[in-house]
């Protein structure tokens, strides 16, 4: 067998591995819906009145707010999906079982393939699922196409991978995995502060340029330009950039973490 | 460099054997602090050695180093006949390790546990399940194979993890203390495996702070203390190597035993008990000359006895920092 096949091989193993631990344990995947799912149904139906006042200048109602904020959930739900990524990291790599991997003729990097691969196939999945919630409380896509739904959900999967490699790097930075969860929190915090809930426009001048050029806001604004037809502008670029940005940062740092030596 | 290239060494016996494991010159330090200050160890191919030492003396380090986990400061490494330094996948492919700490995925059962070693060393399908159900029933996993590994007791564990360690066959495997936290019967349990192995040609490298352990099981221990190795040899050799070691002549008749008594010189008398101790190493001509004494004056003891000390006096004679007696002998190479 090659290198190549034996790396493709090993990580395989790895994933499997780390996909039948979230298949024994879902309690674990579904409580970081919650969170998402949460915030879907208490901004629609507590707050809704008032926020839906809030945006597009006014007038209107409880649909328009619902199509408005689901592809903020949505990406959120993919911060917070990470966030899983990066406590199983910090899980593995403190407890004896990454030394006996190490200590095998195995490609070395298949651990990290299989956490990586497998958390973006998690939010993938989660996001279906709180998009699911979305269109039972009324969220409709405006006549996008085929190509744009494609685009969809590469750019979910895509921002997946870049978070996914951030979570994984705080994972292996953590001494403990409590550690990292507390870590990775601006994952999920960040949405909040992003044009997920209302406008970036609404916001006090001095914050928008921050709420403006976050990684969630670009992501959000190209995933509702490419659902509800809205203007994306220079947004799609600006996501790309962040999420190549991001996974370049994310896997440097892990593996620097990773290839040291360990205690 | 060939894997069927080994480096060979002429033994004591003249046997020509191969060296499983090799290190000349071993160092390590962690920022100022020295941990491993130039070990050299020679473990021929098929033997068990034990690393003994107290905690924190570098023995989980030295495992750590030789099974590629961390790298050496300096030294000349060999296992397997692979240079650790310039070929440590090829050392891996040789090796098995059971850390200290247990290495099993507490998350699922103890037979997927199982078969993604078998997967990770590529075993095909139906070979890995074989393999996995067959050292399942070894280690006594059977009725606990399909329940998550958490559910598992210490020995439990500590058994499944030497059985993911030997799913790959290693030629050499590493124990970083297996006894460690056992109770006495999943202690006795863990040797009769580890005896199990020898009998199969496996050289076992064994860490333990338990001197019953190491004389138990290995056919050659060396002392680490403070990074050093102060004793290496059989447990015999080491028994010899503090004082305290004697020869006791029990006599029931009293003018026998009063007759030996004032014949022998340096003797500790035990009236009561009719019996005589003798200062001694316990060795073979040192016996020699205290029956031809007791012969030459026509005494005979009703029982000889050789006490040698055991290896809890060597242990804390060689690592209290008081002085170190020289070794027996250098050990044959």
């Amino acid at each position: 067998m090659n290198s190549l096949s034996l790396a493709v091989r090993d990580s395989h193993t790895m994933l499997r591995r780390n996909l039948l631990h979230a298949w024994r344990y879902p309690s674990a995947t579904l409580n970081l819906l919650l969170t998402p799912i949460m915030m879907l149904l208490l901004f629609v139906y507590i707050f809704g009145d008032v926020m839906s006042a809030g945006i597009a200048g006014g007038g209107a109602d409880r649909s328009d707010y619902i199509a408005y904020i689901v592809p903020g959930i949505l990406l959120m739900t993919v911060g917070s999906t990470v966030i899983g990524a990066a406590v199983y990291v910090s899980m593995d790599m403190t407890e004896g079982l990454i030394a006996r991997f190490r200590t095998m003729a195995v490609y070395r990097g298949s651990v990290v393939v299989g956490h990586v691969v497998g958390s973006v196939l998690q939010s993938v999945a989660s996001v279906v699922l709180v998009g699911a919630v979305g269109v039972a409380i009324g969220f409709r896509s405006t006549d996008a196409t085929a190509l744009e739904w494609l685009a969809a959900f590469g750019l979910i999967a895509l921002f997946a991978l870049a978070l996914t490699w951030i979570a994984v790097g705080m994972g292996m930075a953590s001494p403990n995995p409590e550690a990292a969860s507390n870590m990775a929190m601006p994952l999920i915090l960040l949405p909040l502060i992003s044009s997920a809930f209302i406008p970036a426009g609404t916001m006090p001048g001095w914050f928008r340029p921050i709420a403006e050029y976050q990684p969630f806001t670009p992501a959000i604004e190209t995933l509702r330009g490419l659902l509800l037809g809205t203007e994306i502008g220079h947004n799609g670029w600006l996501a790309l950039a962040w999420c190549v940005g991001l996974i370049a940062l994310g896997y440097r740092w892990s593996t620097a973490q990773f290839n040291r030596d360990p205690m | 460099m060939p894997s069927s290239v080994m480096p060979t060494s002429r033994q004591g016996d003249g046997h020509l054997s191969t060296t499983a494991i090799s290190a000349v010159g071993l160092r390590k330090s962690y920022g100022e602090k020295l941990v491993l200050d130039g070990i050299d160890l020679h473990i021929p191919a098929g033997s068990v050695f034990a690393l003994l030492g107290p905690n924190g003396a570098g023995k989980t380090t030295a495992v750590k180093i030789l099974s590629t986990l961390i790298a050496a400061d300096a030294g000349e490494l060999h296992v397997g006949g692979h240079d650790v330094a310039a070929d440590p996948q090829a050392v891996r492919a040789a090796i098995g390790v059971t850390g200290q700490f247990s290495a099993v995925d507490g998350l699922i059962t103890g037979e997927e546990n199982m078969l993604l070693m078998a997967d990770l060393h590529h075993l095909c399908k139906r070979e890995g399940r074989r393999v996995a159900a067959e050292l399942l029933e070894r280690f006594d996993l059977v009725d606990a194979a399909k329940k998550p590994v958490s559910t598992y007791s210490g020995g439990m564990k500590r058994r499944l993890d030497l059985a993911m360690t030997l799913v790959g066959s290693p030629r050499i495997i590493f124990l970083d203390e297996p006894t460690t936290g056992l109770d006495p019967r999943s202690r006795h349990n863990m040797w009769a495996i580890i005896r199990g192995l020898v009998s199969d040609g496996v050289t076992v490298f064994l860490t333990t702070q338990y001197l019953d352990e190491a004389d138990e099981l290995a056919d050659r221990i060396a002392v680490l203390n403070d990074g050093k190795i102060v004793a290496e040899g059989t447990a015999e050799e080491l028994k010899r190597l503090v004082p305290g070691g004697h020869v006791r002549l029990r006599f029931t008749d009293p003018t026998a035993y009063q007759s030996a008594a004032d014949a022998l010189r340096e003797v500790t008398r035990d009236d009561q008990a009719l019996s005589l101790s003798i200062p001694s190493d316990g060795s073979q001509r040192e016996l020699r000359s205290i029956l031809d004494w007791l012969d030459s004056v026509g005494v005979e003891a009703d029982e000889l006895t050789v006490h040698t000390p055991d290896l809890d006096d060597v242990f804390f004679a060689l690592t209290s920092g008081g002085n170190v007696p020289h070794q027996p002998q250098k050990d044959a190479r």
